[in-house]
């Protein structure tokens, strides 16, 4: 079937913000569907509110909108553009959940838009519980029985009538809380009776559990003709209990016979012909490991993460083809964009093996809780592709960036063998390496398959590992064991561990004896067919298909997997790097480790290599392609890290010199730089000693602010306010060393702000100054930003401008440099410089129109800013109002203190645009999910130093009509200083508490603050978690409740009375 | 262990390491692009004659069971892998395919940068190579000398005729090297199978009174089992008939088409086929170095009912007046997609037409 004529304008729906669970992966999908569906000559208009994605590039659609993704904010734009149609299943489960609203609500009738690709009701029936089993009962297919219960008896039933184990799951708890696996009847009963207790509904579903099945994966496609094909097939190495995006996942699926394999097959494309779905699906499987028996665990009627990854492990771009399929084409009809001459209507066969593993917060959040289970809670992931599963497992390991380069970076020499036994279940996010070292120990496979239930097949693999590293110390210096070593993975690295040499050393052998790693194609056929993809992986052995072209070229470093403080935005700068590296005329080569971005498209760049991102595996690439140079700007911390060795290794990198970057990231050199050029600065001292420590913070004066030199995302920051804590911190947080000095620097109140620079060395130029809604202490990635500043003084503003150009002239920086100020009684004092691009990059580049990364690419090329007509100074703003806010995960984790304070703990940022700022506030509150109240109750719980500030913020919230909440420190407070307000028990002591207010719905707003040392503590931590189970907004920043109710207030009449 | 050469017609030669048997062994040299069904394609008949590079490079991962045979022993000369699983992992296992290859006396080299390899044939065509464990002087000559069998299908097929009895339908099954996926997808329907050898003639067939005949896959070229083509020529007279892989292009040639050698074949499962007038498209199994030549087919009562999507080659043809058609693929999988599985009911439901019509008729 031909495309369809009778549509022209198509909206697509984006995902939104960055949360776990749904992370780079729909910018990726969105950026495809946009770009293919202009291909086909479509109008295409899109809508997401996060700022930090490439998909809301004005080149990647006709027409963009950045605005909250609520049914009102939709509905004007859908007024506005009257589209014919919209594409709502890529943009996870948030466009899918926007479209769904927007016809429930009567609004696509109403405007004739039609839902393209799959039905909704189609939908439905995979999403609802009951819908999806009655269907699969229909189609003969089984699934894991399960009923809800809403007594214990009722549970107890379901289990003496199945069976145990029985997995039990609460409704509506926080992260699944109170849930688990019961074994035996006596277990169901605790933990029934807990779930059921913690429910708010008083609900839990009980369900025939299947853990330790082989989980495994199917990416299915379908057309509007019923062609039907699995594009990718995926066996989990982690059996079922973990999450899918928490477990560890290979491509394709290796232990399964082929009988079994087709067996699902069967199953999956019933399914997806069942559901009659237009474009993608992900299907969850498990496949009993002693027999045929198999479960349909989940069906996504969309593109997912699973699809991102598939597309990446298989060149099979899933979403591309989706978009596609949705505008009436036909798998036929379509060209396989990987060979250029094969159709769509095939499935990939690999000759390689992928392997993915998560990446994970904890390194961030110490308290979180690292076990695994049927929550999600990684930020991101790496892929890796090697020629047997060894090669993959380990380029996977490196590519982590965890601190570990091969399985014996992390040991467990503190704990016994049992021990280490016993911490295989429930699984933590280390339990590849507890394997490895249990292994190491000679702990058999048996006994961990026993333990764990993993498949022997990967445990070999492991096991495998473990031997080459033995065999290794056995045997220093000999090629044979290296070239073996080599093929299965091992870094340089590991080796020259193992040998007690140096990295240089082996490497430098391996070059002589010329073991050399060779780049083998992601040709989606097998080499049956002749392909034009560009994309390359790196193995050792024979023959290499990489070659050198004549062109000029350049390798931009990519910023490996999504984590806390280096999320999509970095992607999305090094996109942009790669445009501006083309259209000057050079070849564009990427290297990068994450499935789920743009960068990693293969049709982005001139060339792909999906390959860690260390200096090995980036020398290795520079061996082969001579680049005249690499750009680490945009990568994040994992590319500014790699820029001092690779000069040692002389390499050439683009833009500011690694002097210079270093510089910034010195603290003496730095010192210096500020000293020169007599910028203010807080008080700071640095220390390699507790002793140390303790006599710099005396120097400098409580408060301090503290935290360990090198860091991004302020990793372990912290305020401290004595010398006690100051120890505690010492012990705890770090380890301080000659070669890890800690800082210490005087902790000034007041306002902060920051600024992006792009300069030449000659000319600087301040795109626009960022104020920050929260006063320092918030991390800067934690706070609102504004922009153009609205509250900062001239004096100010002119100061940092002027602090910005002369500190990127003195440090020569030819690139981007991000500088961040503490606005402290009306001065700008400095107190920290990037030297590269840092997370404002997309938000500023969108609000000034100045496409930032690939204006600072055109510099590090050697293009003058002058020439491109900028000139030293800061650009004048418009007259728009743009704020920036983050966004966090904290449903997902738990245990995560949502408190905001000096380390970073957002996932994700949106973007809220409008002509004043109480209205883009609103707006940015709005795309945050945060609800606005027009009434209601507001809870204050404040630490005996915000009391003041609380009860002008508490007289402004009863103004508007709202009533006061309280618990009983700050509520005498607000009743001596003549406020009325209803004073809420401890939650000990009673149910008129403030945790049982928010389940019942009662309070509509909590303000809560905390000081350090607070006694009252534990009961903040319950209500911060209720206020979040209940989806009441919550705020711990006293300067975002006064942004909230600049905008309440806007949007609202006074009602005064006559005098 | 022990080194062996891989040795193309070209001078080509890849190093490995040995398993299974360490003799030396010469023929046609064969990419399958599947990711699973090793054993399956390993004991296919049809694969006589060729060594197998697999271009998956994990190989032997749930090594080798007692159901997934398709025929008893290794039927491939020889395998060429890329990793043979050290440690196989699956409940059926009943033993390694390392152990397996020892016990059969199958060569297999082991290391091989088998996409280099894949490359290399794909780009010349097939090849024909020798697996040795020492490269002579005179090795290129004696491989380009090397003369594949014409025998293959006598060497494959059944010695003797036997049939799996049921009350079902009676289908008259032609070995020329059958996969025993072809007699299960038959059980799976009832039907009461008899066997026959390739080179039996019609009058022993039509003897038995079976109510239709299935033309099985087997090895080699087409032209070297001409001894079946009268045969065919006789029974599509008198019953419905139905061909596959081998006995789909006896069938074509059995009616005045012409067969080609292809390039490099068409072996894996990730193929789709156009069944034109149904308008649907299967993912096939196939395993086939030959195939029939559309040109040909103007000349003949045959019409085209299913082609590649890709390189658009013949993978169905269909006798005008005659209950008589043949696919190209396997639509009895194994290993590989059953979205092909229908034409057996297809079939079943022709003879089953055709029975109504003859007693009608009476």
């Amino acid at each position: 079937m031909p495309k369809r004529s009778d549509i022209k304008k198509i909206l697509v729906i984006g995902s939104g913000p960055i949360i776990i669970g749904q992370a780079a992966e729909f910018d990726y999908s969105g950026t495809q569907a946009a770009l293919s569906l202009k291909e086909e000559g479509y109008y295409v208009i899109l809508v997401n509110s996060n700022p930090a994605t490439i998909m809301t590039d004005a080149e990647i659609a006709d027409k963009v909108y950045i605005e909250p993704l609520s049914i009102s904010f939709i509905e004007r734009i859908l007024r506005k553009e009257r589209p014919d149609a919209i594409l709502p299943t890529l943009g996870g489960q948030t466009g899918l959940n926007m479209a769904k609203d927007l016809s429930e609500a009567g609004i696509l009738d109403d405007l004739n838009i039609e839902l393209l690709g799959t039905k909704l009701s189609a939908i439905e029936e995979a999403e609802d519980r009951e819908e999806f089993k009655s269907l699969m009962e229909r189609l003969d297919e089984p699934v894991p029985e399960s009923r809800i219960a809403t007594t214990l008896s009722e549970a107890l039933d379901f289990a003496d009538t199945h069976g145990y184990p029985v997995i039990v799951r609460p409704a509506y708890t926080l992260g699944g809380t109170g849930g688990g696996i019961a074994e035996t009847h006596a277990e169901l009963i605790e933990i029934a009776t807990n779930g059921l207790d913690l429910s708010p509904v008083t609900q839990v579903l009980i369900e025939r559990s299947i853990a330790g099945y082989k989980e495994i994966e199917f990416e299915v496609m379908r057309d509007a003709h019923d062609n039907a094909l699995v594009v990718a097939s995926m066996e989990n190495f982690d059996p079922v209990g973990i999450h899918t995006g928490d477990s560890i996942v290979t491509a394709p699926v290796q232990t399964l016979s082929d009988r079994e394999v087709q067996m699902m097959r069967d199953a999956a494309l019933k399914i997806i012909r069942a559901l009659k779905i237009e474009g993608g699906v992900n299907i969850q499987m498990a496949l009993d490991p002693e027999s045929y028996k198999y479960y349909i665990i989940e069906v996504n009627p969309r593109v997912s993460r699973s699809s991102a990854l598939a597309s990446k492990a298989t060149g099979y771009p899933i979403a591309k083809m989706a978009a596609k399929i949705a505008v009436g084409l036909t798998l036929d009809e379509i060209i396989n964009p990987v060979t250029g001459t094969t159709k769509a209507e095939f499935e990939p066969a690999l000759d390689y093996v992928v392997f993915k593993i998560p990446r994970w917060p904890f390194d961030k959040f110490a308290t979180a809780d690292r076990h695994l289970g049927t929550q999600m809670k990684a930020t991101g992931e790496v892929m890796a592709i090697g020629r047997n599963m060894e090669e993959a497992l380990l380029k996977a390991v490196r590519s982590l960036e965890i601190g570990a380069i091969g399985l014996d970076d992390i040991t467990f020499d503190e704990m016994s063998n049992e021990e280490l036994l016993q911490a295989l279940m429930p699984a933590r996010d280390d339990r590849l390496f507890m394997i490895a070292d249990l292994l190491r120990r000679g702990v058999t496979i048996e006994t961990i398959h026993d333990k764990t239930l993993i498949d022997e097949f990967f445990l070999d693999k492991l096991l495998h590992i473990i031997e080459i590293e033995k065999a290794l110390a056995q045997h220093v210096g000999e090629i044979d064991y290296l070239t073996y070593a080599k093929k299965n993975g091992f870094a340089d690295e590991t080796i020259a561990n193992i040998w007690q040499q140096t990295t240089a050393d082996v490497r430098a052998l391996r070059k002589r004896s010329k073991i050399l790693p060779v780049y083998k194609m992601v040709d989606t056929v097998a080499a049956e067919f002749e392909s034009q993809t560009p994309y390359y992986y790196a193995t050792y052995e024979r023959e290499n298909e990489s070659k050198k072209s004549d062109k000029k070229s350049v390798i931009v470093l990519g910023s490996g997997p999504i984590r806390i403080g280096q999320g999509v935005e970095f992607d999305y700068a090094t996109v942009h790097a790669v445009k501006a590296i083309q259209r000057a005329g050079y070849e564009a080569i990427i290297m990068n480790s994450n499935p789920e971005t743009v960068s990693t498209d293969f049709s982005i760049s001139d060339k792909l290599y999906f390959e860690p991102l260390t200096l090995e595996d980036v020398l290795n690439v520079v061996d082969l392609e001579q680049p005249i140079g690499i750009v680490v700007q945009f990568g994040g911390q994992t590319a500014i890290n790699l820029a001092q060795p690779l000069v040692e290794n002389g390499v050439h990198i683009l833009g500011t010199t690694v002097e210079d970057l270093n510089r910034a990231e010195d603290r003496e050199a730095f010192d210096q730089v500020i000293k020169q050029l007599q910028l203010p600065q807080p008080l700071g001292r640095t220390a390699t000693t507790v002793e140390g420590a303790l006599a710099a913070a005396q120097e400098v004066g409580y408060p301090v602010l503290i935290r360990p030199s090198y860091v991004l995302g302020g990793r372990a920051m912290e305020i401290v306010a004595s010398d006690d804590e100051l120890k505690d911190y010492m012990q705890r947080a770090v380890k301080v060393s000659n070669d890890h000095p800690v800082l210490i620097d005087s902790y000034l109140v007041g306002q902060e702000a920051e600024v992006d620079v792009l300069s030449d060395g000659h000319t600087a130029v301040i795109p626009g100054i960022m104020e920050h809604i929260e006063r320092a202490g918030v991390h800067s990635g934690d706070s609102m930003s504004v922009y153009p500043p609205q509250y900062l003084s001239q004096k100010v503003q002119d100061e940092m401008t002027q602090a910005a150009i002369s500190l990127a002239q003195a440090m020569h920086t030819v690139g981007l440099m991000n500088v961040q100020f503490v606005i402290h009684e009306n001065t700008a004092y400095v107190i920290e410089v990037n030297p590269r691009a840092s997370r404002t990059v997309p938000f500023i580049s969108k609000v000034t129109h100045l496409p930032l990364a690939q204006l600072a690419t055109r510099v590090m090329l050697g293009e003058k800013l002058a020439d491109m007509g900028f000139e030293t100074g800061l650009v004048p703003a418009d007259d728009m109002v743009h704020v920036k806010a983050p966004i966090f995960s904290f449903t997902k984790l738990p245990d995560v203190d949502s408190l905001l304070g000096p380390e970073m703990k957002s996932t994700g940022e949106v973007m809220g645009s409008d002509t004043t700022l109480p209205k883009a506030l609103y707006k940015a509150f709005v795309a945050s999910n945060i609800k606005v109240p027009e009434y209601g109750n507001v809870l204050f719980t404040v630490a005996d130093d915000d009391k003041d500030e609380a009860l002008i913020l508490a007289k402004r919230f009863s103004d508007l009509g709202f009533a006061l909440f309280a618990t009983s420190g700050t509520g005498a407070y607000f009743e001596s200083q003549d406020m009325s307000v209803e004073i809420l028990d401890k939650i000990s002591e009673s149910n008129n508490n403030s945790v049982e207010a928010l389940r019942l719905q009662k309070l509509q707003v909590v303000i809560n603050t905390t000081q350090a040392d607070d006694r009252a503590e534990s009961d903040g931590r319950l209500i911060r978690n209720a206020a979040i189970e209940n989806a009441v907004p919550l705020f711990t920043a006293l300067d975002t409740v006064n942004a909230f109710l600049d905008v309440l207030e806007s949007r609202s009449f006074t009602v005064n009375e006559m005098k | 262990m022990k080194k062996r050469y891989l040795v193309l017609e070209n001078g080509s030669v890849y190093e490995g390491e040995s398993f299974g048997s360490d003799t030396d062994v010469m023929a046609e040299l064969v990419f399958n692009t599947g990711m699973s069904g090793y054993q399956e394609s390993i004991t296919d008949l049809s694969y006589r004659g060729e060594m197998i590079v697999f271009t998956y490079p994990l190989i032997g991962n749930y090594g080798i069971n007692r159901d997934d045979f398709e025929s008893l022993r290794p039927a491939a000369s020889a395998i060429i892998v890329h990793e043979l699983a050290r440690r196989p992992s699956n409940w059926r296992k009943m033993m390694s395919l390392g152990e397996w290859a020892e016990r059969t006396n199958m060569p297999g080299i082991t290391g091989v940068d088998t996409r280099e390899l894949t490359r290399e044939l794909r780009d010349n065509g097939v090849m024909k190579a020798a697996i040795v464990s020492e490269v002579t002087d005179g090795i290129i000559d004696d491989i380009k000398n090397f003369e594949p069998s014409k025998d293959m299908v006598i060497n494959a097929t059944t010695k003797t005729q036997y049939q799996n009895p049921t009350d079902g339908v009676s289908i008259a099954l032609i070995d020329f090297g059958l996969k025993n996926s072809i007699l299960r997808s038959l059980a799976k329907r009832g039907v009461n199978v008899m066997v026959f050898p390739a080179n039996v003639d019609a009058e022993t067939i039509l003897a038995a009174n079976p109510d239709g005949i299935l033309l099985s896959n087997g090895p080699g070229n087409p032209q070297d089992a001409a001894y079946a083509i009268p045969t065919i020529q006789t029974l599509q007279e008198k019953l419905p008939l139905m061909g596959i892989c081998l006995g789909h292009q006896l069938f074509a040639i059995a009616n005045g088409a012409k067969t080609y050698k292809l390039k490099f074949g068409h072996r894996g499962f990730n193929h789709a086929v156009r069944h034109l007038s149904k308008e649907r498209l299967d993912f096939t199994s196939q395993n086939h170095g030959y195939a029939v030549d559309r040109d040909s087919l103007s000349q003949t009562s045959l019409v085209v009912t299913h082609e590649e999507i890709n390189d658009h080659t013949v993978e169905g043809v269909r006798l005008k007046n005659h209950h008589a058609f043949s696919v190209q693929f396997h639509p009895d999988a194994a290993p590989g997609p059953h979205d092909a599985e229908y034409l057996f009911d297809d079939f079943l439901n022709m003879v089953a037409d055709s029975k109504k019509e003859t007693t009608q008729n009476a």
